[in-house]
């Protein structure tokens, strides 16, 4: 088994991929969870897995995490397949998984020393801690952390191993605004750290904030790579107008408006996209004013990855979002269960 | 790295310190078995021999010269233990069928006995009361004998009791506290988290097995010392042959448990799994009669199980000083448990 820094047998870094698929795919019974993904990630780069719930986001990291078997496809980690390589490539990468409950009754230290003491090659306890802002708290039981400090402490699990890829499965959901913002300054320290980091998410903006490369999975298929700048320049139009009207126009009217360059129904109206706000708003009115229409919303502003999945999908990220939720409230209540974060 | 920061060290510290903060826990591992083992011991505490009920029928004597009913009584209220109890023949009857009285005696020439010959104490006061009615119609034909009233330990009920409630607790604690461990370490996803670590599979279930080694034998010494305390009974064999069997015994049923929950998803099927298997070794392996009493048929499968191995080897050693050597075929059972339990457990062991 060569050394990572082996300088006669490693590829430089910069160009062997961290992960590799090829024409991945998983089927449950009647169901096709991951549908034919390609995948490249880069070594250091922190690329961003997103998707409604559903989507097959996290079938795909648990393959690529060794937890599960592809049905067919291949994956690489670090140029080596899992078969024959198992062993080495789980000390190689660190995991946080979607919904792990650690031992209730064991400290933040004595939680990281457990996990610690799996790897060859560890960081010290007190590094990790630190790393995650849990120095203070690490003498507390895991069942009297906030849901943020929860998860905090599943990344220093992942990060205790020293690990060359990190997998961060939703690390912030069910967490409020404070605890996520928390959550991020964090996993930038971890990037600029040099370690490769594939995130899933179905929060557009984090994925905006922290990653590099983005790809959009919908129904078990990758439907858009790339850095969110080029996802967002692939709409044709960098600016968005809100509008809904009072009686409600049809969207041909709005699409057929020069400088338009899609129309996409939202809640309570249209988004436009658009590439100059300044000489598209005057038309809307103008078109609502001749028509008779007293606008019910109007409002302007940049466009974001929300806008690029509403685009490829027709749908809101947001609104399956609310429906998967509704369902999950029923069934396992996944993203709800975490503890609210208390301000500290 | 130390030993202290391997992982079976660790494995086995979270294991202990879990245990160690949950008070509740703590009653369900070591005051519960303390419980029963008081409650039982009321129940079967030394008492006064029962007075046990020979229904005499009243019915109008049929000739002078046979005894009356007053002298039947009278006769029977003269044997130590029993007492006579007059009643009409309908109520004799149902005293009879409901087990309330022993034997129902119509005075008469000859007197009638009514008696169910496969209850053992019917038997028993049917002799006696022969005897006694002979007695009474011939004081010569009396035999003079000599009572000698034995209660020493190591004869009575209780002794036959305590070490199956011991090797019974050793089985729920077994199969349940490893089985229900970790099928709620899989439902709450933390075996799947330890699968994605290059942790050792048998690391883990090795830290379960020597986990209830050691609790077992807490559990054990605290049984013991009730035994000693509130009944004198003292093992007769030795505390290190105990030590032996009661680990062995362990890591049997260590390995049952870890079967049970080597595929259970969730708590509830876990439950009837642990249920499925303990109940039938509640039955058979002679935890409150001996095993022996079953047909020579079943004796193969009843000897298989894991706790009549342990039973039977505790009875040798804590009632007749038996040495390891002799107890050697019981802990081969339970070695064998305890091996292939593990062996096969590692091999489809469900982590997700």
């Amino acid at each position: 088994m060569d050394s990572p820094d082996a300088p006669t047998i490693a590829a430089p870094v910069a160009s062997r991929p961290a992960i590799r698929t090829r024409g991945l795919v998983k089927r449950f019974d009647a169901v096709t969870a991951v549908d034919g993904v390609d995948l490249e990630v880069r070594a250091g780069e922190c690329f961003g897995l997103l998707g409604p719930n559903g989507a097959g986001k996290t079938t795909t990291i648990e393959i690529l995490e060794g937890l599960q078997r592809a049905t067919s496809g291949e994956v690489e980690l670090l140029g080596l397949p899992w078969d024959g390589h198992a062993t080495e490539l789980r000390a190689r990468i660190g995991i946080q998984l979607q919904e792990t409950e650690l031992y209730d009754k064991l400290s933040v230290v004595e939680t990281v020393r457990l996990f610690r003491s799996f790897y060859p090659h560890p960081l010290e306890v007190a590094d990790v801690l630190e790393q995650v802002d849990l120095i203070d708290k690490q003498d507390a039981w895991v069942e009297k952390l906030s849901g943020g400090q929860k998860q905090r402490l599943a990344i220093a699990c992942a990060l205790v191993s020293d690990p060359e890829l990190c997998f961060l499965d939703e690390p912030t959901t069910g967490l409020d605004p404070a605890a996520r913002r928390a959550l991020w300054e964090i996993l930038r320290r971890l990037r600029a750290g040099g370690r490769t980091l594939l995130l899933t998410t179905h929060y557009m903006e984090e994925a905006e904030k922290l990653c590099d490369r983005i790809a959009i999975m919908r129904k078990g298929k990758i439907i858009a790579l790339g850095t969110p700048s080029e996802l967002i320049a692939r709409l044709g139009g960098e600016q968005i107008i809100e509008v809904g009207s009072e009686p409600p126009l049809p969207a041909e009217l709005f699409a057929a408006i020069p400088g338009v360059v899609a129309c996409l129904p939202d809640p309570g109206g249209f988004r436009l996209t658009v590439h100059e706000i300044h000489a598209t708003l005057p038309l809307v009115i103008d078109e609502l004013r001749k028509r008779g229409a007293r606008p019910s919303r109007l409002s302007t502003r940049t466009a974001t990855l929300d806008d690029v999945f509403v685009e490829l999908t027709g749908t809101s990220l947001g609104a399956d979002e609310a429906q998967a939720a509704s369902v999950a409230g029923v069934h396992d209540a996944k993203s709800r269960r975490r503890k609210p974060e208390v301000a500290s | 790295m130390t030993f202290s920061q391997g992982p079976l060290a660790q494995l086995f510290l979270a294991r202990w310190r879990e245990l160690r903060r949950e008070p509740g826990v703590l009653f369900w591992v070591f005051g519960f078995p303390i419980l029963l083992a008081i409650a039982l011991g009321l129940a079967f505490r030394n008492r006064p021999p029962e007075v046990a009920t020979i229904a005499v029928v009243d019915a109008p004597a049929l000739s002078t010269t046979n005894a009356p009913a007053t002298d039947v009584a009278a006769a029977i209220d003269a044997v130590d233990g029993f007492k006579a109890r007059r009643v009409d023949a309908a109520t004799a009857a149902e005293l009879l069928r409901s087990g309330r009285a022993l034997l129902v005696v119509e005075p008469g020439d000859p007197p009638r006995f009514t008696f169910d010959p496969t209850r053992a104490g019917s038997r028993l006061a049917e002799i006696a009361v022969r005897d006694a009615l002979e007695f009474a119609h011939d004081p010569k034909a009396r035999m003079a004998t000599q009572e000698n009233v034995v209660t020493a330990p190591g004869q009575r009920y209780i002794d036959f009791l305590l070490p199956g409630l011991l090797g019974m607790n050793l089985m729920s604690g077994g199969v349940w506290g490893v089985g229900w461990a970790l099928v709620l370490m899989r439902t709450r996803k933390l075996l799947k988290r330890f699968a994605a670590t290059p942790m050792r599979r048998s690391d883990l279930l090795l830290s379960f097995m020597l986990f209830r080694v050691v609790i077992a034998l807490i559990e054990a010494l605290f049984l013991i010392l009730f035994g000693i305390l509130a009944f004198k009974l003292w093992p007769r064999g030795s505390y290190l042959t105990l030590a032996v069997l009661v680990s062995v015994s362990a890591l049997a049923f260590s390995g049952v448990g870890l079967l049970v929950a080597s595929r259970a998803q969730n708590s509830q099927s876990a439950a009837g799994l642990m249920n499925l298997v303990t109940l039938p070794m509640f039955l058979l392996s002679g935890v409150f009669f001996p095993a022996g009493n079953f047909p020579d048929w079943m004796q193969p499968l009843v000897k298989a199980l894991p706790l009549t191995a342990l039973n039977d080897a505790l009875r040798a050693v804590i009632l007749d000083g038996a040495t390891l050597a002799a107890t050697a075929p019981q802990l081969a059972v339970l070695g064998a448990w305890g091996g292939l339990g593990f062996a096969i457990a590692l091999k489809i062991f469900r982590w997700t």
